[in-house]
């Protein structure tokens, strides 16, 4: 019984299981109710195949690995405990950790088998380590954008490209090569460093505002390029693993540009930053109405439904909290509060939906937007607190508006509007939005966390 | 060998198709979770790491199998943890859940 233990057998059984205990976490995933348990299979399925893996007989030396396991954890457990707010920009890091470990898995196999690697090894092994590289270094510029530790703003320049289409076709073109013959040992480090640097660049001209959609975009290529090593070491568990993420990397992404009515290309070759600006200028000193806070509580105290609409600048100015305050004040005077989320609001997809979890809103009040646009013409009140594009009506009745036929949420159909807005610049999308000059829109100027916080206050309640 | 590469061929595309069907039905309010899910479940190429790194068949090969090892590592216990954390956070508002 011990003896067969170690067996490849065994082991295959244990990686069988673990597969079906995958899928099911991802089936479970479906809803809140069950998604705990979801993660329950998933690190069920983890531990075991962990486990299996260090029965295998090939193993001769578990010193380092011992110390790996420990190191990584300990590295590990940081990161699973950063604040909300900092969620994307940790799920941007772990593809960069996730693609760096395909990387160098990769890179070792190549040396090991060099000079003579069959041509379907070498076009996988390349696949793996191109994608693996400029996943790698996409992610971490992505991190660091979304960290703001680089700047935010797309940075785009003459022929960018074509310079980047070039050096991915170098580095394809290298891969080529290699396939038809290994025996160029020499020229495996130019295929690593290519798409490491065509990385950068990819993300250089992406702006804030293209993030859900670029995110979930690297999430797939960690996928994809996990399964290129499933072919390579031949196990079936981790290309299914790898499939499963690609796959559903690759319909958030599809998902997120569909919601911002733009092709993939448009977004990783997107003329987003460019194109915007011409439309920006013209109109500035159109009058609006603003009102303040006591105004505002006035009216959301009347009404008998509220829609709220967060956006990016809510999870900037940490205002979740203040927003679970506001949706208590109102549900204690009988108001029917409700969230429009839109699928692209904030820097990731469900960004939103986890802050307001985190500052306890109950889950079935956050409407997705085909849900919740058919409600804005009974509410009394849409309260708009630091989203701007997703509300912008010129994308359905302007042609010329650079973000036209991009699917929003209906805020302008509610009675009243409301914006909380620092000040009357147009952000960095830099598009002007015409839901401001509305007759029925009232401006609340001021910081998200402090006017939603005046607003309770007026309301008699919240905590200060 | 030719079998061997036909069958994983149509183990990643059976695959496929099952990750568009199955995450096709996540509701939106979980993509977030979702996505450091499937990253922790990614992490499993720590198998490939592991083993690369104890067969020890060069000095590199066991350097950068147990870099990759550390790397993954950390998905995985991350990765985990913090979709549990966010998972816990989703409350109905019904009476029970």
């Amino acid at each position: 019984m011990t003896a067969w233990l170690g067996t490849d057998t065994f082991i295959e059984i244990i990686y069988l299981v673990a597969t079906a205990l995958f899928i099911f976490a991802l089936v479970w995933m479906r809803t809140p109710a069950t998604a705990r348990r979801g993660v329950r299979a998933g690190e069920i399925g983890m531990l075991l195949a962990i486990g299996g893996t260090l029965l295998n007989h090939n193993i001769i030396e578990y010193k380092w690995i011992a110390i790996a396991l420990v190191l990584g954890s300990i590295i590990g457990v940081p990161l699973g405990m950063v604040h909300m707010t900092a969620v994307p920009q940790r799920t941007a890091l772990s593809h960069a950790f996730g693609a760096f470990c395909v990387t160098l898995v990769g890179t070792a196999e190549f040396y090991l088998r060099a000079p003579a690697v069959p041509p379907f090894m070498m076009s996988v092994l390349s696949m793996e380590v191109i994608l693996g590289a400029l996943t790698f270094t996409g992610s971490l510029m992505a991190a660091g954008k979304l960290q703001e530790i680089l700047p935010q703003r797309p940075i785009t320049y003459k022929g960018q490209n074509l310079v980047n289409l070039s050096l991915l076709a170098v580095s394809i073109g290298i891969a080529a090569y290699l396939v038809h013959d290994p025996s160029h040992v020499h020229l495996f480090p130019l295929m690593l460093i290519i798409p490491l640097v065509f990385g950068v660049l990819m993300i250089v001209p992406i702006g804030g505002a293209d993030m859900p959609t670029v995110i979930s975009l690297l999430n797939s290529y960690a996928g994809l390029s996990a399964a290129a090593m499933g072919f390579v070491l031949d196990s079936k568990l981790l290309i299914i693993a790898g499939a499963l993420d690609g796959a559903s990397g690759l319909i958030l992404s599809v998902n997120m540009s569909k919601a911002m009515n733009r092709s993939f290309s448009n977004v990783l070759f997107g003329a987003f930053g460019q194109e915007q600006v011409a439309g920006a200028v013209a109109q500035q000193a159109r009058p609006v109405r603003s009102a303040t806070a006591e105004e505002a509580a006035a009216i959301l105290g009347a009404a008998s439904k509220v829609i709220i609409i967060p956006g990016y600048g809510m999870a900037v100015a940490q205002a979740q909290h203040k927003v679970r305050e506001l949706y208590d004040a109102l549900s204690k005077r009988g108001v029917d509060v409700k969230f429009a989320i839109h699928p692209v609001a904030g820097r990731m997809p469900g960004h939103m939906n986890v802050l307001l979890a985190e500052a306890d809103i109950p889950y079935d009040k956050l409407l997705d937007m085909e849900e919740v646009n058919d409600e804005f013409p009974q509410a009394d009140v849409a309260l708009v607190i630091g989203a701007n594009d997703v509300t912008n009506p010129a994308a359905r009745n302007d042609a010329s508006s650079p973000i036209y036929g991009m699917p929003i949420l209906d805020v302008d159909k509610a009675r009243t509007v409301m914006v909380i807005k620092r000040s009357m610049s147009p952000g960095f999308a830099g598009i002007d939005n015409p839901l401001y000059y509305l007759d029925k829109t009232l401006m609340l100027f001021g910081d998200a966390k402090s006017f939603v916080g005046a607003i309770v206050r007026e309301l008699g309640g919240g905590h200060n | 060998m030719k079998m061997d590469l036909l069958t994983s061929l149509y183990v990643f595309m059976l695959a496929a198709f099952i990750g568009f069907e199955v995450i096709r039905q996540i509701s939106p309010l979980l993509h977030t979770p979702l996505m450091s899910l499937t990253n922790a479940l990614d992490a499993i190429a720590v198998v490939g790491a592991i083993i690369l790194t104890g067969e020890h068949r060069s000095t590199l090969s066991t350097i950068l199998g147990a870099l990759a090892i550390v790397a993954a590592t950390s998905n995985v216990v991350g990765g985990f943890l913090i979709t549990d954390r966010m998972l816990k956070m989703f409350k109905s508002s019904g009476p029970k859940k």
